[in-house]
Protein backbone atom coordinates (compact mmCIF):
# COMPACT_ATOMS: atom_id res chain seq x y z
CA UNK A 1 0.00 0.00 0.00
CA UNK A 2 1.09 3.47 -0.72
CA UNK A 3 -0.46 6.91 1.40
CA UNK A 4 0.25 9.28 -1.23
CA UNK A 5 0.76 7.51 -4.67
CA UNK A 6 1.00 10.91 -6.52
CA UNK A 7 4.02 11.84 -4.75
CA UNK A 8 5.86 9.01 -3.90
CA UNK A 9 5.51 7.30 -7.11
CA UNK A 10 5.73 10.52 -9.25
CA UNK A 11 8.18 10.26 -12.55
CA UNK A 12 11.56 11.54 -11.84
CA UNK A 13 11.88 14.46 -14.03
CA UNK A 14 8.19 15.70 -13.05
CA UNK A 15 9.90 15.57 -9.60
CA UNK A 16 12.67 17.51 -10.33
CA UNK A 17 10.72 19.83 -11.95
CA UNK A 18 8.39 19.99 -8.46
CA UNK A 19 11.60 20.09 -6.46
CA UNK A 20 13.49 23.30 -8.56
CA UNK A 21 9.76 25.47 -8.23
CA UNK A 22 9.67 24.96 -4.75
CA UNK A 23 13.52 25.47 -4.14
CA UNK A 24 13.71 28.48 -5.88
CA UNK A 25 9.86 30.04 -4.07
CA UNK A 26 11.55 28.57 -0.29
CA UNK A 27 14.90 30.16 -0.93
CA UNK A 28 13.09 33.64 -1.68
CA UNK A 29 11.05 33.35 0.90
CA UNK A 30 14.20 32.39 3.52
CA UNK A 31 16.29 35.51 1.46
CA UNK A 32 13.23 38.04 2.16
CA UNK A 33 12.12 37.17 5.64
CA UNK A 34 14.72 35.30 7.72
CA UNK A 35 18.14 37.89 8.24
CA UNK A 36 20.07 35.10 8.76
CA UNK A 37 19.74 33.69 5.34
CA UNK A 38 19.91 37.33 3.62
CA UNK A 39 23.24 37.94 5.07
CA UNK A 40 24.34 34.63 4.41
CA UNK A 41 23.53 35.17 0.84
CA UNK A 42 24.95 38.52 0.62
CA UNK A 43 27.88 37.14 2.09
CA UNK A 44 28.48 34.32 -0.58
CA UNK A 45 27.17 36.62 -2.78
CA UNK A 46 24.53 34.72 -4.26
CA UNK A 47 20.66 36.29 -4.92
CA UNK A 48 17.81 33.88 -4.94
CA UNK A 49 17.20 34.40 -8.51
CA UNK A 50 20.84 32.47 -9.33
CA UNK A 51 18.84 29.48 -8.98
CA UNK A 52 17.97 28.27 -11.86
CA UNK A 53 18.33 24.61 -11.79
CA UNK A 54 18.90 22.02 -8.91
CA UNK A 55 22.38 22.16 -9.43
CA UNK A 56 22.72 25.75 -8.31
CA UNK A 57 21.35 24.63 -4.93
CA UNK A 58 25.48 23.98 -4.39
CA UNK A 59 25.57 27.96 -4.55
CA UNK A 60 23.98 28.31 -1.55
CA UNK A 61 25.91 28.11 1.75
CA UNK A 62 25.38 25.45 4.37
CA UNK A 63 23.32 25.73 7.47
CA UNK A 64 24.87 24.26 10.61
CA UNK A 65 23.41 23.79 14.06
CA UNK A 66 25.46 26.20 15.76
CA UNK A 67 23.40 28.67 12.93
CA UNK A 68 20.31 27.51 14.53
CA UNK A 69 21.35 27.60 17.94
CA UNK A 70 22.75 31.20 17.78
CA UNK A 71 19.07 31.99 16.13
CA UNK A 72 17.26 30.53 19.84
CA UNK A 73 15.06 30.77 20.18
CA UNK A 74 13.09 32.36 17.60
CA UNK A 75 15.16 34.07 15.14
CA UNK A 76 15.02 31.39 12.17
CA UNK A 77 11.15 31.92 11.76
CA UNK A 78 10.15 32.72 8.62
CA UNK A 79 6.56 33.82 9.47
CA UNK A 80 5.06 36.00 12.25
CA UNK A 81 4.70 34.01 15.14
CA UNK A 82 1.01 34.40 15.37
CA UNK A 83 1.17 32.07 12.35
CA UNK A 84 2.97 29.59 14.46
CA UNK A 85 0.64 26.81 15.98
CA UNK A 86 3.60 24.27 17.53
CA UNK A 87 7.33 24.49 18.77
CA UNK A 88 9.61 22.14 19.30
CA UNK A 89 13.15 22.05 20.32
CA UNK A 90 16.40 19.53 20.17
CA UNK A 91 17.30 17.61 23.44
CA UNK A 92 20.13 20.49 23.83
CA UNK A 93 22.40 17.35 24.64
CA UNK A 94 25.03 19.02 22.87
CA UNK A 95 24.69 22.33 23.90
CA UNK A 96 21.94 24.92 23.65
CA UNK A 97 18.77 23.23 22.17
CA UNK A 98 17.33 24.75 19.14
CA UNK A 99 13.60 25.42 18.21
CA UNK A 100 11.59 24.64 15.59
CA UNK A 101 8.46 27.06 14.85
CA UNK A 102 5.18 24.65 12.29
CA UNK A 103 2.73 26.73 10.61
CA UNK A 104 -0.56 24.82 10.51
CA UNK A 105 0.46 23.73 7.00
CA UNK A 106 4.02 22.42 8.44
CA UNK A 107 1.99 20.26 11.02
CA UNK A 108 -0.23 19.13 8.25
CA UNK A 109 2.95 18.38 6.23
CA UNK A 110 4.49 16.37 9.14
CA UNK A 111 1.17 14.39 9.64
CA UNK A 112 1.24 13.29 5.59
CA UNK A 113 4.89 12.22 5.97
CA UNK A 114 4.10 10.35 9.20
CA UNK A 115 0.99 8.63 7.65
CA UNK A 116 3.10 7.53 4.47
CA UNK A 117 5.45 6.19 7.06
CA UNK A 118 3.20 4.23 8.84
CA UNK A 119 1.99 2.83 5.47
CA UNK A 120 5.06 1.81 4.35
CA UNK A 121 5.31 0.00 7.85
CA UNK A 122 2.43 -1.96 6.33
CA UNK A 123 -0.24 0.11 8.75
CA UNK A 124 -3.69 1.02 8.10
CA UNK A 125 -6.86 2.79 9.54
CA UNK A 126 -7.23 -0.43 11.83
CA UNK A 127 -3.79 -0.57 13.21
CA UNK A 128 -3.48 0.02 17.08
CA UNK A 129 -0.24 2.11 17.57
CA UNK A 130 1.62 2.16 20.96
CA UNK A 131 3.37 5.32 20.98
CA UNK A 132 6.46 5.04 23.23
CA UNK A 133 8.60 7.52 21.96
CA UNK A 134 8.01 10.63 24.52
CA UNK A 135 5.79 13.26 24.42
CA UNK A 136 6.87 16.67 25.02
CA UNK A 137 9.48 19.08 23.50
CA UNK A 138 10.66 15.60 21.09
CA UNK A 139 9.27 15.53 17.90
CA UNK A 140 8.98 11.94 18.24
CA UNK A 141 6.13 11.45 20.42
CA UNK A 142 3.70 14.27 18.93
CA UNK A 143 5.15 13.40 15.51
CA UNK A 144 3.87 9.87 15.09
CA UNK A 145 0.78 11.46 17.38
CA UNK A 146 0.35 13.83 14.31
CA UNK A 147 0.57 11.29 11.84
CA UNK A 148 -1.40 8.45 13.16
CA UNK A 149 -4.33 11.04 13.70
CA UNK A 150 -4.33 11.73 10.29
CA UNK A 151 -4.32 8.11 9.08
CA UNK A 152 -7.15 7.44 11.23
CA UNK A 153 -5.51 4.68 12.60
CA UNK A 154 -5.65 4.36 16.97
CA UNK A 155 -2.87 5.58 18.46
CA UNK A 156 -2.08 4.87 22.08
CA UNK A 157 -0.12 7.61 23.21
CA UNK A 158 2.29 5.98 25.99
CA UNK A 159 5.18 8.46 25.57
CA UNK A 160 8.49 6.36 26.70
CA UNK A 161 8.71 4.74 30.08
CA UNK A 162 6.49 3.11 32.44
CA UNK A 163 7.89 -0.30 31.09
CA UNK A 164 5.26 -2.33 32.92
CA UNK A 165 2.32 -0.19 31.62
CA UNK A 166 3.63 -0.61 28.44
CA UNK A 167 3.69 -4.51 28.42
CA UNK A 168 -0.17 -4.42 30.02
CA UNK A 169 -1.10 -2.27 27.34
CA UNK A 170 0.51 -4.26 24.65
CA UNK A 171 -0.92 -7.50 25.83
CA UNK A 172 -3.88 -5.96 26.96
CA UNK A 173 -5.19 -4.16 23.67
CA UNK A 174 -2.79 -6.24 21.31
CA UNK A 175 -1.31 -3.20 20.14
CA UNK A 176 -0.18 -4.30 16.29
CA UNK A 177 2.57 -1.18 16.11
CA UNK A 178 5.04 -0.14 18.01
CA UNK A 179 7.18 3.23 17.49
CA UNK A 180 9.75 3.78 20.22
CA UNK A 181 13.93 4.13 19.55
CA UNK A 182 15.15 0.93 19.41
CA UNK A 183 16.75 0.63 22.31
CA UNK A 184 14.04 1.27 24.19
CA UNK A 185 12.26 -1.85 21.89
CA UNK A 186 14.79 -3.91 23.07
CA UNK A 187 14.20 -3.04 26.62
CA UNK A 188 10.66 -3.97 26.16
CA UNK A 189 11.77 -7.16 24.92
CA UNK A 190 13.85 -7.93 27.47
CA UNK A 191 11.32 -7.03 30.23
CA UNK A 192 8.01 -9.25 28.03
CA UNK A 193 10.58 -12.79 28.54
CA UNK A 194 11.57 -11.54 32.39
CA UNK A 195 7.26 -11.63 33.11
CA UNK A 196 7.61 -14.93 31.57
CA UNK A 197 5.65 -14.03 28.01
CA UNK A 198 6.92 -14.28 24.54
CA UNK A 199 6.05 -12.75 21.44
CA UNK A 200 2.92 -15.42 21.09
CA UNK A 201 1.51 -13.32 24.01
CA UNK A 202 1.57 -9.88 21.93
CA UNK A 203 0.23 -8.99 18.69
CA UNK A 204 2.59 -6.84 17.46
CA UNK A 205 3.73 -7.21 13.68
CA UNK A 206 5.71 -4.26 13.01
CA UNK A 207 7.98 -1.67 14.50
CA UNK A 208 8.81 1.63 13.57
CA UNK A 209 11.74 2.47 15.41
CA UNK A 210 14.19 5.50 15.07
CA UNK A 211 15.46 8.82 16.78
CA UNK A 212 19.09 7.03 17.39
CA UNK A 213 21.22 5.08 15.35
CA UNK A 214 20.98 0.96 15.04
CA UNK A 215 22.77 -1.63 13.15
CA UNK A 216 20.88 -4.22 11.05
CA UNK A 217 22.35 -7.23 13.70
CA UNK A 218 19.80 -5.08 16.29
CA UNK A 219 17.01 -5.46 14.07
CA UNK A 220 17.69 -9.40 13.22
CA UNK A 221 17.31 -9.55 17.52
CA UNK A 222 13.99 -6.80 17.57
CA UNK A 223 12.80 -9.21 14.89
CA UNK A 224 13.30 -12.19 16.40
CA UNK A 225 12.68 -11.25 20.01
CA UNK A 226 9.73 -10.05 18.88
CA UNK A 227 8.34 -11.29 16.34
CA UNK A 228 7.62 -8.21 13.87
CA UNK A 229 9.53 -6.33 10.87
CA UNK A 230 11.71 -4.09 12.45
CA UNK A 231 12.02 -0.47 10.27
CA UNK A 232 13.72 2.31 10.66
CA UNK A 233 12.22 5.27 10.59
CA UNK A 234 14.86 8.74 9.97
CA UNK A 235 14.31 12.80 11.12
CA UNK A 236 15.61 15.90 12.30
CA UNK A 237 13.87 18.33 15.02
CA UNK A 238 15.60 21.13 13.38
CA UNK A 239 13.71 20.16 10.03
CA UNK A 240 10.43 18.82 11.10
CA UNK A 241 11.10 15.77 13.42
CA UNK A 242 10.64 11.56 12.42
CA UNK A 243 9.36 10.72 8.97
CA UNK A 244 11.80 12.98 6.51
CA UNK A 245 12.75 9.27 5.61
CA UNK A 246 10.93 5.71 6.16
CA UNK A 247 12.22 2.06 5.12
CA UNK A 248 9.26 0.13 3.44
CA UNK A 249 8.82 -3.55 4.19
CA UNK A 250 11.80 -4.28 1.48
CA UNK A 251 14.18 -3.19 3.69
CA UNK A 252 16.63 -1.89 1.12
CA UNK A 253 16.73 1.56 2.39
CA UNK A 254 14.82 4.58 3.27
CA UNK A 255 12.47 6.41 1.81
CA UNK A 256 12.95 9.80 1.71
CA UNK A 257 9.78 12.08 1.25
CA UNK A 258 11.91 14.30 -1.34
CA UNK A 259 8.78 16.38 -2.57
CA UNK A 260 9.57 18.47 1.11
CA UNK A 261 13.35 17.27 1.69
CA UNK A 262 15.79 17.73 -1.11
CA UNK A 263 18.78 15.73 -0.24
CA UNK A 264 22.37 15.86 -0.96
CA UNK A 265 25.61 14.02 0.00
CA UNK A 266 28.44 15.67 0.88
CA UNK A 267 32.44 14.98 1.49
CA UNK A 268 32.09 16.49 5.28
CA UNK A 269 35.62 17.39 4.63
CA UNK A 270 35.57 19.09 1.03
CA UNK A 271 32.04 20.04 1.85
CA UNK A 272 31.86 18.82 -1.83
CA UNK A 273 29.10 16.87 -3.60
CA UNK A 274 29.24 13.36 -3.99
CA UNK A 275 28.00 11.11 -7.06
CA UNK A 276 25.03 8.68 -6.66
CA UNK A 277 25.48 6.22 -4.33
CA UNK A 278 28.91 7.49 -2.81
CA UNK A 279 28.73 7.54 1.15
CA UNK A 280 29.23 10.92 2.94
CA UNK A 281 27.17 13.12 5.69
CA UNK A 282 23.36 13.94 4.49
CA UNK A 283 22.51 17.79 3.49
CA UNK A 284 18.68 18.74 4.04
CA UNK A 285 16.82 21.30 2.68
CA UNK A 286 12.87 22.06 3.34
CA UNK A 287 11.45 22.36 0.16
CA UNK A 288 7.62 23.28 1.90
CA UNK A 289 8.14 24.59 5.28
CA UNK A 290 6.49 27.97 5.90
CA UNK A 291 7.36 28.62 9.52
CA UNK A 292 11.08 27.68 9.98
CA UNK A 293 12.85 27.00 6.31
CA UNK A 294 16.09 25.21 6.64
CA UNK A 295 18.35 25.68 3.63
CA UNK A 296 21.43 23.24 3.08
CA UNK A 297 21.24 21.63 6.67
CA UNK A 298 24.26 19.85 7.62
CA UNK A 299 22.94 16.88 9.34
CA UNK A 300 26.29 15.30 9.98
CA UNK A 301 24.69 12.05 9.57
CA UNK A 302 26.77 9.62 7.18
CA UNK A 303 24.88 7.88 4.17
CA UNK A 304 24.23 7.56 0.50
CA UNK A 305 21.53 7.74 -2.03
CA UNK A 306 19.93 5.30 -4.17
CA UNK A 307 18.07 7.06 -6.90
CA UNK A 308 16.93 3.54 -8.50
CA UNK A 309 12.91 2.76 -7.95
CA UNK A 310 12.47 0.35 -5.15
CA UNK A 311 10.33 -3.07 -5.68
CA UNK A 312 7.67 -1.67 -3.48
CA UNK A 313 6.64 0.66 -6.25
CA UNK A 314 8.02 3.79 -5.24
CA UNK A 315 10.11 6.52 -6.62
CA UNK A 316 11.42 8.46 -3.71
CA UNK A 317 15.01 8.58 -3.39
CA UNK A 318 16.16 6.05 -0.44
CA UNK A 319 18.42 6.35 1.83
CA UNK A 320 21.37 3.80 3.20
CA UNK A 321 20.79 2.98 7.11
CA UNK A 322 22.76 6.32 9.06
CA UNK A 323 26.29 3.82 9.87
CA UNK A 324 27.92 6.65 11.46
CA UNK A 325 27.73 11.01 12.19
CA UNK A 326 30.61 12.74 11.28
CA UNK A 327 30.35 13.92 14.61
CA UNK A 328 30.29 11.00 16.87
CA UNK A 329 32.95 9.36 14.57
CA UNK A 330 35.58 8.55 17.37
CA UNK A 331 39.49 8.75 16.70
CA UNK A 332 41.08 6.41 18.68
CA UNK A 333 44.78 5.93 18.11
CA UNK A 334 44.50 7.52 15.21
CA UNK A 335 42.02 5.28 13.77
CA UNK A 336 38.84 5.98 12.55
CA UNK A 337 35.67 4.16 15.05
CA UNK A 338 32.13 4.30 14.37
CA UNK A 339 30.16 2.83 17.54
CA UNK A 340 28.06 1.44 15.27
CA UNK A 341 31.10 -0.70 14.16
CA UNK A 342 31.21 -1.86 17.72
CA UNK A 343 27.80 -2.98 18.28
CA UNK A 344 27.87 -4.78 14.70
CA UNK A 345 30.52 -6.94 16.08
CA UNK A 346 28.91 -7.19 19.35
CA UNK A 347 25.89 -8.74 17.90
CA UNK A 348 27.16 -11.24 15.46
CA UNK A 349 27.81 -13.12 18.99
CA UNK A 350 25.96 -15.45 19.72
CA UNK A 351 24.64 -14.38 23.48
CA UNK A 352 25.13 -10.92 23.36
CA UNK A 353 23.03 -8.40 23.97
CA UNK A 354 22.46 -5.15 22.67
CA UNK A 355 23.37 -3.64 25.87
CA UNK A 356 27.12 -2.09 25.63
CA UNK A 357 29.30 0.72 26.58
CA UNK A 358 31.99 2.39 24.88
CA UNK A 359 34.46 3.71 27.04
CA UNK A 360 37.81 5.33 25.80
CA UNK A 361 40.23 6.66 28.06
CA UNK A 362 44.22 8.22 27.89
CA UNK A 363 46.09 6.57 31.08
CA UNK A 364 49.25 8.00 29.62
CA UNK A 365 49.72 9.13 25.69
CA UNK A 366 47.64 6.14 24.30
CA UNK A 367 44.51 5.69 23.72
CA UNK A 368 42.77 2.75 25.55
CA UNK A 369 38.99 1.17 24.86
CA UNK A 370 36.86 -0.69 27.44
CA UNK A 371 34.20 -2.41 25.93
CA UNK A 372 31.04 -3.41 28.49
CA UNK A 373 29.48 -6.09 27.42
CA UNK A 374 26.65 -7.91 29.73
CA UNK A 375 27.22 -11.27 31.29
CA UNK A 376 23.93 -14.08 29.60
CA UNK A 377 23.80 -17.49 31.19
CA UNK A 378 24.67 -17.95 26.98
CA UNK A 379 28.07 -16.12 27.99
CA UNK A 380 28.75 -17.60 31.20
CA UNK A 381 30.60 -20.94 31.54
CA UNK A 382 31.71 -22.16 35.35
CA UNK A 383 35.32 -22.32 33.77
CA UNK A 384 37.56 -19.64 34.12
CA UNK A 385 39.87 -21.14 30.79
CA UNK A 386 36.65 -20.59 29.04
CA UNK A 387 35.49 -17.16 30.22
CA UNK A 388 38.78 -16.49 29.30
CA UNK A 389 38.40 -17.92 25.60
CA UNK A 390 34.80 -15.81 25.43
CA UNK A 391 36.69 -12.60 26.23
CA UNK A 392 39.43 -13.57 23.60
CA UNK A 393 36.72 -14.24 20.85
CA UNK A 394 34.51 -10.75 21.94
CA UNK A 395 37.34 -8.60 21.32
CA UNK A 396 38.91 -10.57 18.35
CA UNK A 397 35.57 -10.04 16.45
CA UNK A 398 35.55 -6.13 17.47
CA UNK A 399 38.87 -6.10 16.19
CA UNK A 400 38.22 -7.39 12.88
CA UNK A 401 35.65 -4.84 12.42
CA UNK A 402 37.70 -1.61 13.80
CA UNK A 403 41.07 -2.57 13.33
CA UNK A 404 42.02 -2.25 17.22
CA UNK A 405 42.62 -3.76 20.25
CA UNK A 406 40.29 -3.52 22.98
CA UNK A 407 40.01 -4.12 26.77
CA UNK A 408 36.64 -6.13 27.05
CA UNK A 409 35.07 -6.50 30.06
CA UNK A 410 31.92 -8.72 30.73
CA UNK A 411 30.09 -7.04 33.30
CA UNK A 412 27.00 -8.28 35.78
CA UNK A 413 23.92 -9.12 33.32
CA UNK A 414 21.43 -5.90 33.87
CA UNK A 415 24.01 -3.48 35.51
CA UNK A 416 24.53 -1.44 32.49
CA UNK A 417 21.79 1.71 31.97
CA UNK A 418 18.60 0.96 30.49
CA UNK A 419 17.24 4.11 28.12
CA UNK A 420 13.63 4.73 27.39
CA UNK A 421 14.86 7.29 25.13
CA UNK A 422 18.34 7.68 23.32
CA UNK A 423 20.72 5.56 24.07
CA UNK A 424 24.21 6.80 25.39
CA UNK A 425 26.75 4.04 24.46
CA UNK A 426 29.64 6.13 23.90
CA UNK A 427 31.36 7.31 26.80
CA UNK A 428 34.49 9.39 25.81
CA UNK A 429 36.87 10.22 29.30
CA UNK A 430 39.84 11.61 27.18
CA UNK A 431 40.23 14.98 27.65
CA UNK A 432 41.40 15.90 24.18
CA UNK A 433 40.62 20.22 24.72
CA UNK A 434 44.40 20.52 26.31
CA UNK B 1 25.74 -38.91 43.20
CA UNK B 2 26.23 -36.30 41.14
CA UNK B 3 25.94 -33.09 43.21
CA UNK B 4 24.26 -29.99 41.51
CA UNK B 5 26.91 -26.97 42.16
CA UNK B 6 25.86 -23.41 41.37
CA UNK B 7 28.45 -21.04 39.72
CA UNK B 8 27.49 -17.41 39.91
CA UNK B 9 29.01 -14.43 37.60
CA UNK B 10 30.25 -11.23 40.05
CA UNK B 11 32.17 -8.43 38.88
CA UNK B 12 35.36 -7.98 40.89
CA UNK B 13 33.90 -5.10 42.19
CA UNK B 14 33.48 -3.99 46.24
CA UNK B 15 30.04 -5.23 47.55
CA UNK B 16 29.12 -7.43 44.93
CA UNK B 17 29.81 -11.13 46.99
CA UNK B 18 28.11 -9.03 49.77
CA UNK B 19 25.00 -8.90 47.42
CA UNK B 20 24.87 -12.50 46.05
CA UNK B 21 25.10 -13.41 50.00
CA UNK B 22 22.39 -11.33 50.84
CA UNK B 23 20.45 -12.52 48.29
CA UNK B 24 20.70 -16.15 49.49
CA UNK B 25 19.56 -15.12 53.08
CA UNK B 26 16.62 -13.99 51.82
CA UNK B 27 15.69 -16.82 50.57
CA UNK B 28 17.14 -18.66 54.09
CA UNK B 29 19.33 -20.59 51.73
CA UNK B 30 22.19 -22.23 53.56
CA UNK B 31 25.79 -22.56 52.24
CA UNK B 32 27.68 -25.92 52.86
CA UNK B 33 30.55 -24.65 50.40
CA UNK B 34 32.28 -22.26 48.00
CA UNK B 35 35.02 -21.29 46.48
CA UNK B 36 35.94 -18.19 43.81
CA UNK B 37 38.11 -17.91 41.39
CA UNK B 38 38.95 -14.76 39.68
CA UNK B 39 40.67 -12.21 37.89
CA UNK B 40 41.31 -8.66 38.35
CA UNK B 41 37.89 -8.30 36.65
CA UNK B 42 35.13 -11.16 37.28
CA UNK B 43 34.99 -13.82 39.69
CA UNK B 44 32.92 -17.09 39.12
CA UNK B 45 31.40 -17.96 42.55
CA UNK B 46 31.36 -21.82 42.92
CA UNK B 47 28.24 -23.15 45.42
CA UNK B 48 27.56 -25.78 47.16
CA UNK B 49 24.05 -25.34 48.82
CA UNK B 50 21.04 -26.42 51.10
CA UNK B 51 18.59 -26.21 48.37
CA UNK B 52 20.01 -25.48 44.56
CA UNK B 53 16.71 -25.33 43.37
CA UNK B 54 15.68 -22.50 45.60
CA UNK B 55 19.10 -21.02 45.29
CA UNK B 56 19.10 -20.59 41.75
CA UNK B 57 15.78 -19.12 41.55
CA UNK B 58 16.01 -16.24 43.52
CA UNK B 59 19.80 -15.83 42.17
CA UNK B 60 18.13 -15.64 38.59
CA UNK B 61 15.53 -13.48 40.19
CA UNK B 62 17.58 -11.07 41.29
CA UNK B 63 19.26 -10.69 38.00
CA UNK B 64 22.34 -12.56 38.33
CA UNK B 65 23.75 -15.01 35.81
CA UNK B 66 23.64 -18.45 37.56
CA UNK B 67 24.71 -21.85 36.00
CA UNK B 68 24.24 -25.11 37.12
CA UNK B 69 26.80 -27.59 37.09
CA UNK B 70 27.49 -31.20 38.32
CA UNK B 71 30.46 -32.27 40.61
CA UNK B 72 31.05 -35.08 42.67
CA UNK B 73 31.55 -34.56 46.20
CA UNK B 74 34.03 -37.38 48.39
CA UNK B 75 34.64 -37.94 51.62
CA UNK B 76 38.66 -38.09 51.72
CA UNK B 77 40.24 -40.48 54.74
CA UNK B 78 41.96 -38.31 57.40
CA UNK B 79 45.13 -39.61 56.97
CA UNK B 80 48.73 -38.84 55.35
CA UNK B 81 48.03 -38.73 51.20
CA UNK B 82 44.43 -39.15 51.97
CA UNK B 83 43.70 -36.45 48.89
CA UNK B 84 46.88 -38.00 46.89
CA UNK B 85 45.73 -41.40 47.01
CA UNK B 86 41.74 -40.31 45.68
CA UNK B 87 44.18 -38.28 42.75
CA UNK B 88 46.00 -40.84 42.12
CA UNK B 89 42.46 -42.92 41.14
CA UNK B 90 41.63 -40.60 38.77
CA UNK B 91 45.01 -40.07 37.55
CA UNK B 92 45.73 -43.78 36.73
CA UNK B 93 42.67 -43.20 34.42
CA UNK B 94 43.49 -40.20 33.07
CA UNK B 95 40.54 -38.21 34.60
CA UNK B 96 40.80 -34.76 34.09
CA UNK B 97 40.36 -32.33 37.06
CA UNK B 98 39.22 -29.07 36.27
CA UNK B 99 39.13 -27.88 39.79
CA UNK B 100 38.39 -28.36 43.34
CA UNK B 101 37.72 -27.23 46.91
CA UNK B 102 37.43 -28.35 50.10
CA UNK B 103 35.67 -28.37 53.27
CA UNK B 104 34.78 -30.50 56.53
CA UNK B 105 31.85 -32.03 57.62
CA UNK B 106 30.16 -31.16 60.41
CA UNK B 107 29.08 -34.55 61.01
CA UNK B 108 31.62 -36.74 60.52
CA UNK B 109 34.32 -34.24 60.47
CA UNK B 110 36.25 -35.42 57.77
CA UNK B 111 37.13 -33.46 54.60
CA UNK B 112 35.26 -33.38 52.03
CA UNK B 113 36.46 -32.55 48.60
CA UNK B 114 34.42 -31.32 45.73
CA UNK B 115 35.55 -32.29 42.45
CA UNK B 116 34.87 -30.87 38.58
CA UNK B 117 35.95 -33.36 36.58
CA UNK B 118 35.59 -33.95 32.56
CA UNK B 119 33.76 -37.47 32.61
CA UNK B 120 31.96 -37.69 36.11
CA UNK B 121 30.09 -41.08 34.97
CA UNK B 122 33.37 -42.44 34.65
CA UNK B 123 34.76 -41.10 37.76
CA UNK B 124 32.41 -41.44 40.60
CA UNK B 125 32.57 -45.40 39.30
CA UNK B 126 36.10 -45.19 40.02
CA UNK B 127 35.59 -43.59 43.24
CA UNK B 128 33.02 -46.07 44.15
CA UNK B 129 35.32 -49.39 43.07
CA UNK B 130 38.00 -47.95 45.82
CA UNK B 131 34.97 -47.91 48.63
CA UNK B 132 35.32 -44.18 48.84
CA UNK B 133 32.17 -42.42 50.37
CA UNK B 134 31.19 -39.92 47.85
CA UNK B 135 27.82 -37.71 49.04
CA UNK B 136 24.62 -37.37 47.41
CA UNK B 137 22.30 -34.29 47.23
CA UNK B 138 20.37 -35.30 50.26
CA UNK B 139 23.40 -35.40 52.21
CA UNK B 140 24.08 -32.05 51.73
CA UNK B 141 20.22 -30.37 52.01
CA UNK B 142 20.55 -32.56 55.99
CA UNK B 143 23.94 -31.58 56.72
Amino acid sequence: MIYNEKYETMDIDEKKELQLRRLQKIVKTAYEKVPFYKKKFDDAGVKPEDIKTLKDIEKIPFTTKADLREAYPFGMFAVDEEEIVEIHTTSGTTGKPTVTGYTKKDIGIWQEIIARAIVMAGGGKKDIIQNGYGYGLFTGGLGVHHGGYKLGAIVVPMSSGNTKRQLEIMSDFQTTILTCTPSYAMYLAESLEKIGLTKKDISLKTGIFGAEMWTSEMRDKLEEKLGIDALNIYGLTELTGPGVAMECLEKSGLHISDDHFYPEIIDPKTKKSLNEGEKGELVLTTLTKEGMPVIRFRTKDLTSINWNKCKCGRTTPRISRISGRSDDMLKVRGVIVFPSQIESAILKIEGLTPNYQIIITRPEFLDEIDILVEATPALFSDEMKEMEEIEIKIANEIKKEIGLRVNLQIVESESLPRSEGKAVRVIDKRNLEN
Amino acid sequence: MKIKQLSVFIENKEGRLKKTINTLVKADINIRALSIADTSKFGILRLIVSDFKKAKNILEEDGFVVKETDVIAVEIPDETNGLGSVLTILDKEEVNLEYLYAFVSKQSHQAIVVFRVQNIEKSIKLLKNENLKLLNQKDLEEF
